[in-house]
């Protein structure tokens, strides 16, 4: 029993963190229509800025208060992710406006390895820190009940509050905000939207900024857990899932999506592994995905597609 | 889109230029294969500053080898197999004479196509462990040691923490490996060493490149081994060693292989990987001589690769022996086949199965300290197995063993059975004593 | 002037339904494969061949493959790495495990090995559409990924887990020189190329097309979707796993799971789509541009004389193959295929404007 529950919880926190990067990508697509497959790449271009600027802060400034580093760091990498959405949607989206979703789709790929490219040449491609004061130790609960205690990692229960908090952060935003009204209309219809008088570029720009702004919290947990290095951007490719389970349109979709494919990677790798020699966790939540897509060929939580003939 | 062509058509003519051109007649030419882009690089960028400074200081510091200047090329392969290919298809054309593939994944591709162009590949601590035997393998030097030898003396040296081979039965000890032929070449070696002393082998494949391995340290947990066996490469080891952190598994009882092993993989965990153990084949630090003189004739001159403070780093180092070993061999070779004269690859591959370097030898380059006498022969493209345990302390790595050798008795038979399988899948014949003459 | 169709009248149907209906086409037709089976393997080096010529032709291949599935039937597959791997693993096996199999089995063998794997992940295809169907098809990728490196049966119990293939030979005939190889590869695009055109001509293609366009109007219509489907997922499926198969024995030698990776099928779906979907030519188009192109942007930087480390050079490399990448599809959303048939287009009135 102790061994299972330490697996789902753990599962339970993976679970969130991939949440944190799916958001992005279902922010971009309720507004725009556009599959954004340079979300890792954003996560980790936002990343290096961060990171790097925590370490060159001191060093032109002699400061040494380490949360005024760190809040200094995450502003000036959050300027730099809003310059970042400015310059895609004025040089990309808005020139790509009525192509197909395929075309769009290696459009963003074409970005992420821009982004790629230029977050490298910038920043370089060591591996570098970001040091939020996350603690690194695990703690053990109920010790006496289960043999050894359930292994709780303080570092991830932290950033899975971080990313809750970010989720009622934009649910607040989408909802009660003017702007975020406007998003909603945006993402229901373009052309509707436009009729009335919503600036279409302007509510871009906004969006791919709100998704570089998540793309920032989530580099900066991802980034203090595991160094913020080239294979960041990699991460991307196992939040995919659960963009797709949850529905792409949907919020709410991408934190029970991030829950359910956690909690599934971790109990399969745990108990399925084993019988098939192990590895297994990679390709079991894209398999996970494929059987509820049969049965709900919209995901979770997603819009049903209607085809009209 | 008239100059978008127009540059085309310019790149074109380039390239096929570049295809026709002559090889450099004068000069000693080295292909570097290096990735310094990509998950893994971390790791290759200091083991591509160290081959690179170590060709410019033969320059600077000797003149070449007997007046023979160095030349060399880097190639960016970002430890893809088919861009390691196309660099080798490259510059093989340019007078390579001896290539490091600096991964598993390239040595395999670049086996089958070396006896045809006759250049030998220096494998240095990786690649196919069977190459040792030079019988079969006639151009795959895996030199000072191979994943088998590096299982074998892990094996070797929990058992000598135990108090004794005898006292590791019952006992389990886990292999968190980077799932790759690179991770998984240890399995067979490890396997019959289970067979001999009756531990517990866990197997725990971690899916390239590595960046997710929760999984794999909570089954770490649950299993409860007693010694951790880390074998994986590049972000693999900072991230496998932060997982321990965050999973309680105390550090001190792991071991990593001498890929897993150096600064960049335990810098950014700092204290969190403290007391964490690792092979090591060469020595670390500013002090061997040969350090001191590329600080002196390389970035005193400002010609150094990277930053200064990777100098004398263990991957570095690594990098510094290979090429040191790589220029010996050529040394070695015109000291048959004509001194100031450049060589061929079949010349090198001499020169490669007849290093001699004993502890004057090693002086004389400054190498003391820095690796054991290593001598090979047409036979055994190995040449030595020595190879110590060090631990990190927080901010530094400390020796914290004598050296071992791996246990022949066990490796040989093992080496020359896959040689033997390689050797009848690929219907060659074992080479004969008269051909180690050319 | 050249390019007119002045005098050429058909009289026959025959004549009248074939693939080039224009002189001038097929002369140019038959010249490029003069050049191609015949001036090229005289005149290149072995790096030419060896680096340029022949990755490109299997990576062509394996773009008409896609192309197949993307731009004619319109389902997005982003797991066409897996079907390369499948196919170059089934090949790898049938030559090793049998001794003195024919060449041309045994990558005809991938092929249908790729099929069979294809078909199973092309069923879902008939219920999840669009982007949903392209993440569904990475679980293809990472499965074969992972199965690779884990069935031992399927490396044919290699304790290292990497394969290899040595002494090719066709017929008797060795296939081991860069110019035999660069043979072999052209000769298989030839007879694909044709037969991929002569099937997307027929009511096979159609029916491919018509699923693209509105699979709803199309069911209504009685074609039915199991089959248009699955046959796209089928034939392309096929193509892939030659091509696969191809790249294993001839291009790498010796290879690990990891050269099929996911980048792998990125680079075809690039391919396609910067080719051009739905045309034959633009896989070819496609594949020249991302063979070559990062060959050229590799040896760029150190064109403009500045010093740079190859680092520098290879992430320089990167941001231009994106913005490049994102440029062509602003300029030119429908491919290299679409700026081809323009300038055909042009031609034809040249030198006259209108």
């Amino acid at each position: 029993m102790g061994p299972f529950l330490e697996t789902l919880v753990g599962g339970l926190m993976s679970g969130m963190l991939y949440s944190l990067i799916a958001l992005g990508f279902v922010l971009i697509f309720k507004a725009s229509g556009v599959f954004n497959f340079a979300q890792g790449a954003m996560v980790l271009f936002a990343a290096l800025a961060m990171a790097r600027f925590a370490e060159w802060l001191p060093k032109l400034t002699g400061m040494d208060s380490k949360v005024l580093i760190n809040v200094l760091a995450f502003v000036g990498a959050l300027a730099v992710m809003v310059i970042v959405a400015w310059l895609v949607e004025r040089l990309a989206l808005s020139r790509l406006v009525n192509q197909e979703g395929v075309t769009l789709l290696m459009a963003t790929l074409g970005i992420a390895y821009l982004l790629e490219g230029a977050g490298q040449m910038l920043f370089g491609n060591d591996i570098y820190k970001i040091d939020i004061g996350l603690p690194k130790d695990p703690m053990f609960l109920f010790e006496q009940t289960f043999e050894g205690g359930i292994l709780v990692s303080k570092e991830d229960l932290y950033a899975a509050l971080i990313a809750a908090a970010l989720v009622a952060g934009l649910s607040l935003f989408f909802q009660k905000t003017a702007t975020g009204r406007a998003l909603r209309a945006v993402a229901d219809d373009h052309q509707a939207a436009q009729s009335i008088g919503i600036p279409l570029s302007r509510i871009w720009v906004i969006v791919w900024s709100v998704a570089g702004i998540v793309a920032l919290v989530a580099g900066m947990i991802w980034g203090s857990k595991l160094g913020v290095q080239f294979s960041l951007s990699l991460v991307a490719l196992k939040a995919l899932p659960v963009v797709i389970l949850g529905g792409l349109t949907s919020v709410p979709g991408a934190i029970v999506g991030g829950l359910l494919i956690g909690v599934g990677e971790k109990l399969s790798e745990a108990y399925l592994g084993p019988m098939l020699g192990g590895g297994i966790e990679y390709w079991f939540g894209y398999v996970l995905v494929l059987v509820v897509l049969l049965v709900r060929p919209q995901g979770l939580f997603g819009e049903k597609i209607i085809d009209r003939v | 889109m008239k100059t978008l062509i127009t540059c085309a058509a310019l790149a074109a003519l380039q390239l096929f230029a570049a295809s026709a051109a002559l090889a450099q007649a004068k000069e000693q030419f080295f292909p570097l294969l290096v990735y310094r882009t990509g998950p893994y690089s971390p790791n290759g960028t200091p083991w591509a500053n160290g081959k690179q400074d170590y060709i410019k200081l033969i320059n600077a510091r000797d003149g070449g080898i007997n007046g023979v200047k160095l030349s060399f090329e880097e190639c960016e392969t970002g430890y893809a197999t088919d861009k390691g290919v196309e660099c080798y298809e490259r510059l093989k054309g340019k007078g390579a004479s001896v290539f490091d593939p600096q991964a598993t994944g390239i040595t395999f591709a670049l086996t089958d196509k070396v006896p045809n162009d006759k250049i030998p590949l220096i494998t240095l601590g990786y690649g196919l462990s069977a190459s040792a035997d030079g019988g079969v393998f006639a151009w795959n030097f895996p030199l000072m040691g191979s994943y088998w030898t590096a299982a074998d003396v892990l094996i070797q040296h929990l058992g000598k923490k135990e108090g004794g081979l005898d006292k590791l039965k019952g006992k389990k000890i886990a292999l968190v490996y980077h799932d790759s032929p690179f991770g998984k070449e240890p399995i067979p070696m490890l396997e019959e060493r289970q067979k001999m002393h009756g531990f517990d082998l866990i197997k725990i494949p971690v899916t390239a490149p590595g960046v997710e391995q929760k999984s794999a340290w909570l089954q770490v947990r649950q299993a409860r081994p007693d010694y951790v066996l880390l074998w994986g490469w590049g972000v693999m080891n900072s991230t496998a060693l932060k997982e321990a952190q965050a999973t309680g598994y105390p550090r001190e009882k792991m071991y990593g292989v001498w890929w897993s092993g150096a600064e960049p993989d335990v810098k950014d965990v700092g204290e969190g990987a403290k007391g964490y153990n690792a092979l090591n084949l060469n020595t670390s630090g500013q002090s061997p001589k040969v350090i001191q003189d590329i600080l002196k004739y390389v970035h005193e001159k400002g010609q150094g690769t990277g930053p200064k403070d990777e100098v004398g780093s263990v991957l570095y180092t690594r990098g510094l022996v290979i090429q040191a070993l790589a220029v010996e061999a050529v040394r070695r070779a015109q000291e048959r086949f004509g001194k100031g004269k450049v060589m061929t690859g079949e010349q090198v591959r001499w020169g490669l199965e007849n290093l001699a370097l004993d502890d004057k030898k090693l002086a004389a380059l400054g190498l003391t300290g820095v690796i054991r006498p290593i001598s090979t022969s047409c036979f055994d493209h190995q040449g030595s197995t020595s190879v110590r345990v060090h631990t990190w302390d927080g901010s530094k790595w400390n020796f914290s063993s004598d050296w071992y050798q791996a246990d022949e008795q066990i490796i040989k038979p093992m080496v020359k059975a896959a040689a033997d399988k390689y050797a009848g899948e690929k219907k060659l014949t074992r080479r004969t004593p008269q051909d180690c003459q050319s | 002037m050249l390019y007119r169709e002045n005098g050429q009248f058909k009289t026959t149907y025959a004549a009248d339904s074939q693939i080039l209906p224009i002189r001038q086409d097929r002369i140019a037709m038959a010249l490029l494969l003069a050049v191609a089976f015949i001036v090229i393997p005289m005149v290149s080096s072995e790096y030419l061949l060896r680096a340029i010529f022949i990755p490109f032709l299997i990576l062509s291949l394996a773009a008409l493959g896609l192309n197949v599935l993307v731009g004619y039937c319109g389902q997005i597959s982003l797991g066409s790495g897996a079907f390369m791997a499948v196919g170059a693993y089934v090949a790898y096996n049938c030559q090793a495990r049998f001794e003195g199999m024919p060449l041309i089995v045994s990558l005809l063998a991938g092929g249908l090995g790729a099929t069979v794997l294809g078909v199973a992940f092309g069923l879902p295809s008939l219920r999840i559409k669009g982007l949903y169907l392209a993440v569904a098809t990475l679980a293809a990728q990472f499965f074969v990924d992972w199965a690779c490196l884990r069935l031992k049966w399927v490396t044919n119990d290699s304790t290292s887990g990497s394969v290899s293939v040595a002494n090719l030979n066709l017929f008797g005939v060795s296939v081991e020189s860069p110019a035999a190889r660069y043979l072999l590869c052209l000769a298989f695009v030839v007879v694909f190329a044709l037969a991929t055109k002569n099937i997307v001509r027929g009511h096979i293609g159609r029916s491919w097309m018509a699923m693209r366009d509105m699979d709803v109007a199309a069911a209504v219509i009685g074609i039915r979707p199991i089959q248009a489907k699955l046959s796209a997922f089928a034939v392309s499926s096929f193509i892939i796993g030659v091509a696969g198969a191809l790249w294993g024995f001839v291009h790498l030698g010796s290879w690990e799971p990891a050269a099929f990776g996911i980048n792998r099928s990125f680079d075809l779906l690039f391919m396609v789509i910067i080719g051009g979907l739905g045309s034959i030519s633009g896989a070819f188009f496609g594949a020249a541009f991302i063979v070559v192109l990062p060959l050229l942007l590799d040896k760029l930087p150190y064109w403009t004389g500045l010093p740079m480390d190859t680092a520098t050079a290879s992430h320089l490399a990167l941001m231009i193959f994106g913005a490049l990448i994102v440029f062509f599809l602003i300029k030119e959303p429908h491919g290299l295929a679409r700026l081809w048939a323009t300038a055909k287009e042009k031609l034809r009135l040249w030198p006259f404007p209108h």
